[in-house]
Formats: structure tokens, C-alpha cells, sequence
């Protein structure tokens, strides 16, 4: 890799992994990766279908544990001190995790009260969450009467209602049109002024490409990680694109 | 844990069991409908053929449909602790179980309000069926309504961890209807829920007579039957919340993420 951005040293990284392995009886999903997110930092983890993407969100969300490594948040350990590990954790999953039959504040009321999170400081917060995505309007709507790309949206509402530290993004993309994507997306990039650390997994490389870093995961492994740009002059091609082919492509099993 | 988080994510949790209970109308009439048949239409066909002696926690001869009615609280209980893991079955497919799991609580904690929650469901449609036997003039003391409460209770948590410690193993919706034939069943008739145990023993039956003994709803339904005469079956309330604690704590391992069944499933890869 050409280059890497370094946090400044004074920042503890508020993600940090360590040689992560986890295998599936014989089959390795996640061979030795090691990952930084930093305050503010938009961070794409861009790799093919089967990469280990959804793996490595598994183990951050606590859902398994990592057969080796160390995988940490905020400085506490995910399997030793999962509890406060994940209170830094907002959570948008590939599949919707939402109550259809629930109202929309209804929904984060749920999270919120999951988080600890009651009375006044609950609503005060969920209205927030809801006002900076423009979904006030909807707040008593049921989520089933809402489309697609603005139930995203609710999900990234719940997931910030906690204030958590760091933002992780499962392909939450999927299946959106490209407005509702780009408008996600958009979202999400502004969050890096709050101080939020975000690792958005994805295949798309135009998303990548508005970054402030790319690791590219290829077959468990990190191919490459860098700004958007010198990932493509380190392979040698004009776009980030051409990179992301070059080094997965040919490789494809 | 702080005692306020704890008790605000207990409540959420059960506030939206009951909400889904509310919104699931059918399943609150089929919960009353299913014990009431057995109280009105075939207690009204047996009462002659089963000659029900005095035994303990009676002290008169009583007629058949008094005493099914405990037999049929342990099955209404049952029944709801099922639906329960039917239902975390359903999140877990859903994902729904992916977001409670990744709420920063102990994993046996929301485990534990899922079990709660749930039995709160079991007491209240237990209850109610009391209220509806009532009314068909099927009566018990009114003194056993108070004292059989805690018992209610105990036995719809052993009946829920036992819900509980299945959904663990049942990967798919689709095998749950299999499970139930070969849980909810066997327990229910392998139980003095219909018929006293000496009658098993007297017709032969040792076998199932042994198995009946070993079975935890023998001992839930006893425990309620005694409770609701003012009397306290020790040994069968020992015994519920011993699997009760037995129950919970294999399926706490089961949802570990280090082993059972999240390890086994092991999580498509994409």
C-alpha cells in the first residue's frame, strides 16, 4: 500500500482490530485483518460478495466471536467487556431490523429505552434524530407506509439516537434507488463533523470513492487501504475503479 | 448494569410482547378457545366415565371438570411459552433478534425479559380462562386464585425456558410445527392434566406412569393443583424451578456466541 493515513498520534482509534481471524469449519472468512476507524473518519471496507464484510461486522456487533485477535471500540474489548463495547456502537444492518407494525418514533423508542435511554433525554433525542434526517413529519407514521429508502433512513435515526462512537454500515445500501443512496450516503459523510467514526461496507466502488479511506477486502484478506485516488495510482489505473477490478478480478476463485 | 437501564430495556421488551399479543387478536381467542373445549365440551363427555376418587389436595368428591381446570392452566401456560420461541424464532429469521442482541446489556439479561415477557402473557390468558371457567360455573376458592399466583408465575417461566432453550435448536420457522407435535403433546397427555397418575398405574401403564413422574409438567400442573387449595406441594415446586434454572441457563449457553447455535448457524457469508 502507497500510503496510509495515520491518525494523529494523540487519537486512540475509537475501532481498532487486530489480526482478526474467524474460519467456518475448513472455509477461513476472515484471515489476520487488521483495521483502524479514527474520530471523524469515513472509512469504506469495499470488497467483492464473499469477501468477509458480513463476517467482520458479525464479530463487531458481537454476534460471534473471533476465533483469534483482538477487536476493540472505544478501548474496550468486544469479548471481555462486550457490554461497553457495544454502547458505542449504532448499528445499521444489511437486512432491516425494523418493526413494520411499530410507528417510526415507536421504533426508536424501543432502541432507545434498549440503550438505557428514557423519559425527557429519550424523546429529546429521537426528535433530534428524526429532524436531522427529515423525518419529524413521519415520526407517528407506522414504518410500513414508508418506502424504502426512508426506512433506511429510520434505521440510521435509531442508530444514532444512542450517540454512539462509531457507525458501522452493512451494505445499507441494498436495494435502495440511486437518490435514496446517494442521499444516505450524504447523510452519513456528514456525520464525520460530529466526531463519528464510520465503517460502511460496501461493493459499490462509487461509494468508496467518497471516502477519506478505502481498505479493499478481498477473501478474508486486506488487499490495499488508502484515500480513494492514491489506491488507484498505486495500481497503476486512472479510477478507483479500475483499481478495485485489478486487484479483485483476476483473482476471483 | 445500571438497575434503571435494566428495568427500561425490561420494559420495552415487554411492552412490545403485549403490543404484538394485542395486535394478534386470533391469538388471544384461540389461547381461551383451545382450554375451553376441553373444560366444556369433553369434560362434559368424561364426567361419567372417570370416577375421580378423594385423593390430596381434595377433600370431597368433585366433578371431572374441577378437576381439569389446573390441568388446563399448565396447558394454557405451555402453550404461551411455545408462542414464545415461536416468536424468537420468527426475530431471529427476521433479524429483529440481531438488534436486541446488540443492545449493550448482558445477553442472559435480554434473554431473561424476552422469558418475562413473555410468562407476563401465560399469567394474564391464564387468569382470564380462570375468569371465563367461572363464569361456565366451574369454580375454584377463591383464596386458591391468590395463592396459586406465584405458582402461575413459576411454572410459566419453566414452561417459557423450555420455549426458550428449543428456539435455540429449531433453525426454521417451517421445523417449529414438528417440535410442538413432540413437545407440547407428549407433555400434556404424559400428565395428571386429565386424569389422576394412579389411574396410569392401575391400568398397567408403568412405563408412561415412570415417565409421567419425570415429566416437569407433571410436577407444574400438581404445584398449581395444590396451590389452588391453599396447599403447598413442595417436592413439584422444587422440581419446576430446578428446570426452571436448568432450562434457562442451557439456553443462555445456546445463544453464547462462542458456542450453541449462533456458532453452529454460523452466518451466511457474503
Amino acid at each position: 500500500m502507497a500510503d496510509s493515513i495515520t491518525p494523529p498520534p494523540h487519537a486512540e482509534p475509537l475501532l481498532s482490530l487486530r489480526d482478526v481471524r474467524k474460519s467456518y469449519g475448513p472455509r477461513e472468512a476472515l484471515r489476520g485483518v487488521s483495521l483502524d476507524v479514527a474520530r471523524g473518519e469515513f472509512v469504506a471496507l469495499l470488497g467483492p460478495n464473499g469477501a468477509g464484510k458480513s463476517t467482520l461486522f458479525q464479530l463487531l456487533t458481537g454476534l460471534f466471536n473471533a476465533d483469534d485477535g483482538s477487536l476493540s471500540v472505544c478501548g474496550h474489548d468486544i469479548r471481555h467487556n462486550s457490554v461497553a463495547a457495544l454502547a458505542g456502537i449504532g448499528v445499521v444492518f444489511q437486512q432491516s431490523t425494523l418493526d413494520l407494525d411499530l410507528g417510526v418514533a415507536a421504533n426508536l423508542k424501543f432502541h432507545a429505552s434498549l440503550h438505557g435511554l428514557g423519559g425527557r433525554r429519550a424523546r429529546e433525542r429521537i426528535a433530534d434524530a428524526l429532524q436531522r434526517l427529515g423525518l419529524s413529519e413521519r415520526a407517528g407514521d407506522p414504518v410500513r407506509e414508508l418506502s424504502g429508502g426512508n426506512r433506511r433512513k429510520v434505521e440510521l435515526a435509531r442508530a444514532l439516537v444512542h450517540e454512539p462512537a462509531v457507525l458501522l454500515m452493512d451494505e445499507a445500501t441494498v436495494g435502495l434507488d440511486p437518490a435514496s443512496r446517494r442521499q444516505l450516503l450524504d447523510e452519513v459523510l456528514a456525520l464525520r463533523a460530529r466526531g463519528v467514526g464510520v465503517l460502511w461496507a460496501t461493493h459499490l466502488v462509487d461509494e468508496a470513492e467518497a471516502a477519506d479511506r478505502v481498505i479493499v477486502l478481498h477473501q478474508g484478506r486486506i488487499l490495499a487501504q488508502g484515500r480513494p485516488q492514491n489506491l488507484a495510482e498505486a495500481a497503476g489505473t486512472a479510477t478507483l475503479a479500475e483499481a478495485f477490478l485489478k486487484m479483485t478480478g483476476d483473482t476471483v476463485a | 448494569m445500571r438497575l434503571q437501564h435494566a428495568l427500561l430495556a425490561l420494559q420495552a421488551i415487554a411492552g412490545r410482547e403485549v403490543a404484538k399479543f394485542v395486535r394478534q387478536g386470533g391469538r388471544f381467542a384461540s389461547a381461551l378457545v383451545r382450554p375451553l373445549l376441553w373444560l366444556v365440551v369433553f369434560a362434559a363427555g368424561f364426567q361419567n366415565v372417570f370416577g375421580v376418587s378423594i385423593i390430596p389436595p381434595y377433600d370431597t368428591y368433585i366433578p371431572y371438570q374441577v378437576y381439569i381446570v389446573p390441568g388446563l392452566l399448565g396447558m394454557v401456560l405451555l402453550f404461551n411459552g411455545m408462542q414464545s420461541s415461536l416468536a424468537m424464532v420468527y426475530d431471529r429469521e427476521m433479524g429483529m433478534m440481531r438488534l436486541l442482541l446488540t443492545a449493550p446489556l448482558p445477553r442472559s439479561f435480554l434473554l431473561f425479559a424476552k422469558l418475562l415477557a413473555g410468562t407476563l402473557l401465560s399469567v394474564l390468558q391464564a387468569y382470564v380462562f380462570l375468569v371465563i371457567a367461572a363464569l361456565f360455573g366451574v369454580d375454584v376458592p377463591w383464596s386458591g386464585w391468590l395463592y396459586a399466583l406465584p405458582v402461575v408465575v413459576l411454572a410459566g417461566m419453566m414452561l417459557g425456558a423450555l420455549g426458550l432453550l428449543l428456539s435455540v435448536h429449531v433453525r426454521q420457522l417451517e421445523n417449529f410445527a414438528g417440535t410442538m407435535n413432540f413437545v407440547i403433546f407428549p407433555m400434556f397427555f404424559i400428565s395428571p392434566a386429565l386424569y389422576p397418575l394412579w389411574k396410569l398405574e392401575e391400568s398397567g401403564a408403568a412405563v408412561i406412569h415412570l415417565v409421567a413422574q419425570w415429566n416437569p409438567f407433571t410436577h407444574a400442573v400438581e404445584a398449581i393443583r395444590f396451590a389452588l387449595y391453599g396447599q403447598f406441594a413442595g417436592v413439584s415446586l422444587l422440581i419446576v424451578a430446578g428446570c426452571l434454572a436448568v432450562f434457562f441457563s442451557l439456553a443462555v449457553r445456546g445463544y453464547d456466541p462462542q458456542r450453541g447455535m449462533l456458532k453452529r448457524a454460523g452466518g451466511k457469508p457474503a
